[in-house]
């Protein structure tokens, strides 16, 4: 099989034993799979289904920053302090996901350096990518000439 | 290619979003020739000024334009109704080049981007055996934004991914930024063709993620849409380093545009 995302930055090995720790969950359409400021102990591999990531906005609908789907990984907050989850996450349609407990991974790198160092260097680059992605869009590139920077 | 405006008489002008609008014109009498997907006409609204505007459709002698009402002349031309006159002087500039793109075909678009890029996609879906798969990925602001939302769903041969940066109260559909929908597309990168139109950012951060995916940067064609006077290569108002683009492009290979994109100021 080919793989995508996080299971593609993976090499075969450090791969099994990451996903040996994985148990099959699976949530209904409309799930809030974790909230905002919640503990996060815990991440998934998506792998198939939707998943929205959103704010809370006082006194408004939840507004959707990002969407995830198949094989990229879900939350990150786990890794570094406070460990709390600084967006929510909601199933669109029905969701098929890897669950992984926090503390055995991390137990689990504590000695197989390979997977921790090929795993972080992931979560890192992730991070570092919806970090690029949200500055994109604070541009607002698409809005009419004048509210995006002039090329 | 001519020197003054023909006359074309509009025939269609359609709402797109709050601020879009598709122009249909039909020659009033001599008729230009030579609009191929990815080049452009001079739109002229006659007292108010002129500007360059992609091909958006080509079909039955009939020029489509999709235009986006950011100033005096953009403005104009999305407010004239049917049996109004405009002139148009082209066509201009370099094509997509369709025909030279042998294997899958990777159609990446932002906001009004996706307009040059319509053709290009009937002509894909109209000789589906000249080609491999068909991916279109496209993003928009909201919702509302999105443009030829009637003609999407016919878009997927086998994928057309829309995402949004802001959602609407009901939007089911993705939301971030464009690139993301990359792993939902099934291309073979060595032997794809990318067409990317959109703001210049979005277009430098996609090329770069397909040139990470492993598409040859001449096979990445990008359209550049500076701002530009004269349309003939003459004024230097659209010079990008040795480029002029309403000569040189808008459709200029990623091989020789990156960099020149790379550079702050050009
Ligand atoms: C090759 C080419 C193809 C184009 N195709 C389309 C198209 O299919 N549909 C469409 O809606 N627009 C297109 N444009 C952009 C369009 O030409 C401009 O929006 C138009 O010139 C604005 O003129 P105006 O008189 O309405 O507004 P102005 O008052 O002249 O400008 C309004 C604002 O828009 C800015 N602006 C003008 N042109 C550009 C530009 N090219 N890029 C970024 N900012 C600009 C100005 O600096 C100003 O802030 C294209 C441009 C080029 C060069």
């Amino acid at each position: 099989m080919r793989h995508a995302g996080v299971l593609a930055a993976l090499r075969e090995g450090p791969r099994a034993r990451l996903l040996a720790l994985g148990r099959e969950v699976s949530f209904a359409a409309g799930t809030r799979i974790f909230e905002e400021g919640e503990r996060a102990d815990r991440f998934w591999i998506i792998r198939n289904g939707t998943v929205n990531l959103d704010i809370h906005v006082p006194g408004r609908p939840a507004a959707v920053v990002d969407t995830l789907g198949p094989e990229r990984l879900l939350g990150w907050s786990w890794l570094c302090p406070p460990h709390q989850w600084h967006l929510g996450a909601e199933a669109v349609g029905q969701v098929r996901a890897w669950e992984f407990d926090a503390a055995e991974v991390l137990s689990l790198c504590k000695d197989d350096h390979e997977l921790d160092h090929e795993l972080l260097s992931y979560v890192v680059e992730v991070i570092g990518r919806r970090l690029r992605a949200a500055r994109t869009r604070l541009l607002d590139l698409y809005g009419p000439y004048g509210s995006g920077p002039q090329p | 290619m001519t020197a003054a405006p023909l006359p074309y008489r509009v025939v269609g002008n359609r709402a797109e979003s709050t601020d879009t609008r598709t122009l249909e014109l039909e020659p009033a009498g001599e008729a230009l020739t030579g609009f191929r997907p990815g080049r452009f006409a001079m739109l002229y609204a006659f007292g108010v000024g002129e500007i360059p505007v992609s091909v958006a459709g080509l079909r039955h002698g009939v020029l489509s334009h999709t235009v986006r009402g950011v100033g005096a002349v953009s403005r104009a031309l999305c407010a004239m109704r049917p049996g109004a006159q405009v002139g148009v002087r082209g066509p201009f500039g370099t094509e997509w080049d369709l025909a030279s793109a042998d294997g899958d075909l990777l159609v990446v678009a932002g906001g009004i981007g996706l307009a040059p890029l319509r053709p290009l996609v009937r002509a894909a879906l109209s000789e589906p055996e000249a080609h491999g798969r068909l991916n279109v990925l496209i993003g928009a602001r909201t919702p509302q934004d999105l443009l030829y939302r009637r003609e999407l769903a016919a878009w997927g041969r086998p994928y057309c991914g829309v995402t949004v940066d802001r959602p609407a109260p009901g939007w089911e559909g993705e939301v971030g930024v464009v690139t993301a929908l990359l792993d939902r597309a099934s291309f073979t990168p060595q032997d794809t063709t990318a067409f990317l139109c959109g703001p210049e950012v979005m277009i430098r951060a996609t090329a770069r993620e397909l040139r990470h995916r492993g598409i040859p940067p001449e096979r990445i064609r990008i359209s550049l849409e500076r701002n530009m006077h004269c349309a003939t290569g003459h004024c230097g108002h659209c010079q990008l380093g040795p480029l002029l683009l309403c000569r040189d492009g808008p459709v200029v290979g990623y091989d020789r545009a990156e960099p020149l994109l790379a550079v702050r100021e050009l």
